[in-house]
């Protein structure tokens, strides 16, 4: 970290003690720490339930480490489709204009709202072996419904929205002055994206980076859906986690820690290397 | 010329025609919301027309018919450069860097664009601080780092947009002075509404006011002559329009304004009075003796200026010593005389 933007966090971190609050209402306090509670509790209450002596197997048993495994690898797959795509939509939305602008920009946020099983069922209406496009992509060999490739583009629908929305509102509250100027020094709007307007919304492409990886890394009705359970194809943690409350709900914990710890990890991450990229 | 504009943008209200000869600046002198920003955006390249063509060293920048685009060259291809009243440094690069965007982007190696950079620092005299961060630099640093980014990369036409408004009055000076060197040989439009930057930078001026050019000159002429009520207005200079008759200038109001020196114009030319401010006396009863003009004037407001007060009235504005103030007990709403000898006041044709 350069000297500059240690001290830009730490102003940002650091209040200064003679400042007094302002729009804090002395009652919020109290409902704002039932709802800290009401994240938190759970999350000690499964910690409490863990059979820790045998957390060792549980977490390393075959099913698991496959699991685990196929969600990293789908997650990080779908994150990088949604950069690949998410980023031009964003730009798009953001700085064209057009007319359905905002149209397109309510129904890019569906997926958002809608349950991730409908999603499911949409996907499998498209690509399916008899859906839209998955009879003409079944002539050309291609099957995609139930497959690894099915999990990525199930993730990848209800991750891309976080990215896209995020992003969008970095590039809306950046601005087009410093593109401007870029432009001005004689920079093609493609390096202007990539030497000033992605570095001046870094923050905010992370953070809409981080949300669509966690979103594809908890993904479960769209997947469940669309891709089915199959162990090593399909059968991503949080269909593991499901599969297990079943028949071992020791192992259902275990693996639900384990979800727990790798978020924590992305967004620990993120956080210390997001904090200094801020543009000024 | 070297850049020609002549334009209109009806959604802004802009119907300007400007021309800069190769090295020189033009200043254009107006009040906000007059359509100095839009004139540089048509220039820039954020703007497009809606009828006229846009000209730079002979090559069409931008040209329209009547809505319908003809010629359009992307704001990068121009080789124009714009400078902002916030310096807008990029805060992900370190200062040596920012200068050397438009080398880069251009096409030069690294190197050669550090080299040329660091060419640039020396010539600001910032090169201690070529490895830090823009937001470690103060106002007027970052708005120097600034100007030598936009001229590092070489523009044929450099354009600035209120470049000193936002910084402190106390470094204004000194940052005009340094702009007035190294805007030299360089082609500069020069949007402004503060009349020592136009005095100072610019060879020509156009005042702008309402979308229009209303007047345009040699710097000295307009600011020492104005002609437009703006013009005048910021020159600090007081301006009183009529037509010729055989003692002086008579004004809508009936009054005779006499000046200095007798115009070879014919009678019922429409004219000009300009006087300054400090000429203009004010008395609370009508003055008398020596051939002078004299307005009945209400007080409208007072300001300081400088060492002394700006009384402005309904009619002229006045510079007077604060003692003065005190002694007449002027205040707004206060009836007042005014009285300019003739030698002060200045009579030219419109």
């Amino acid at each position: 970290m350069t000297p500059t933007s240690e001290r830009a966090s730490a102003a940002r971190a650091a209040r200064d003690p003679a400042e007094v609050p302002a729009g804090l209402p002395r009652w919020a306090y109290a409902p704002a720490v039932v709802g800290g509670l009401f994240v938190v509790v759970p999350l000690i209450a499964m910690g409490t339930r863990v059979d820790w002596s045998n957390y060792g197997a549980l977490v390393t048993s075959e099913s698991a480490r496959a699991a685990l495994a196929l969600s990293l690898q789908t997650a990080a797959a779908s994150t990088l489709l949604c950069l690949v795509l998410g980023i031009p939509m964003a730009l798009v939305l953001a700085r064209g204009r057009f007319p359905g602008q905002g149209l397109l920009r309510s129904l890019v946020l569906v997926p958002l709202v809608l349950p991730p099983v409908v999603g499911g069922v949409a996907l499998l209406s498209t690509f399916g072996r008899r859906g839209l496009l998955g009879e003409s992509m079944e002539v050309l060999g291609l099957q995609i419904a139930f497959s690894t490739t099915a999990v990525v583009l199930a993730q990848s629908f209800v991750a891309l929205p976080f990215l896209v929305v995020s992003l969008e509102g970095a590039l809306r509250t950046a601005g087009e002055r410093y593109d401007v100027v870029a432009a001005s020094l004689g920079a093609s709007p493609t390096t202007v994206l990539r030497r000033v307007t992605l570095p001046l919304v870094w923050p905010g492409l992370l953070s809409g980076t981080v949300l669509a990886f966690a979103r594809a890394l908890g993904e479960f009705g769209a997947t469940i859906t669309f891709a089915g359970s199959l162990q090593g194809v399909t059968r991503t943690l949080p269909l593991e986690v499901y599969l297990q409350r079943e028949t071992d709900p020791d192992a259902a914990v275990a693996l639900s820690l384990l979800l727990v710890a790798v978020a924590v990890v992305v967004i620990a991450a993120t956080h210390r290397r997001g904090a200094g990229g801020a543009v000024r | 010329m070297t850049f020609e504009l002549a334009a209109t943008v009806p959604s802004r209200g802009l119907d300007v025609r400007l021309d800069v000869a190769e090295g020189r600046t033009l200043a254009l002198l107006g009040p906000n919301g007059a359509g100095k920003s839009t004139a540089l955006g048509l220039a820039a390249g954020t703007l497009r027309p809606h009828d006229g063509e846009i000209t730079l060293d002979g090559r069409t920048l931008a040209a329209a018919r009547d809505g319908r685009r003809t010629t359009w060259v992307a704001p990068h291809r121009r080789r124009v450069a714009l400078l902002a009243q916030d310096p807008m440094l990029f805060g992900h690069l370190t200062v040596r860097e920012n200068i050397a965007f438009g080398p880069r982007a251009q096409g030069a190696t690294r190197r050669e664009a550090a080299a040329r950079a660091d060419r640039w620092l020396a010539a600001i005299d910032l090169t201690d601080l070529a490895d830090r961060r823009p937001a470690t630099l103060s106002g007027g640093q970052a708005q120097r780092v600034a100007i030598a980014r936009a001229l590092a990369a070489a523009p044929r036409l450099l354009l600035l947009d209120e470049p000193m408004a936002a910084l402190d009055v106390d470094i204004t000076p000194a940052l005009r002075q340094r702009l007035q060197h190294l805007l030299a040989e360089q082609t500069t439009v020069l949007a402004t509404h503060d009349v020592l930057d136009a005095l100072l930078l610019a060879d020509e001026v156009a005042v702008v006011d309402g979308g229009r050019v209303v007047e345009r000159g040699p710097t000295a002429e307009v600011l020492s002559r104005p002609r437009s009520a703006f013009a005048a207005s910021i020159a600090g200079l007081n301006l009183l329009s009529g037509t010729w008759t055989s003692d002086g200038v008579a004004t809508a109001g009936g009054e005779v304004v006499h000046g200095h020196g007798a115009p070879d114009v014919v009678l019922g030319t429409a004219m000009t009075a300009v006087c300054r401010p400090a000429a203009v006396a004010v008395h609370l009863t009508a003055p008398h003796g020596s051939p002078r003009n004299t307005f009945r004037a209400t007080v409208r407001s007072l300001t300081p200026h400088g060492d002394l007060v700006r009384v402005r009235t309904d009619r002229l504005a006045a510079d007077v010593t604060p003692g003065s103030v005190a002694e007449l007990g002027l205040a707004p709403g206060r009836e007042v005389w005014l009285a300019v000898k003739a030698a002060e006041v200045d009579v030219y044709p419109v």
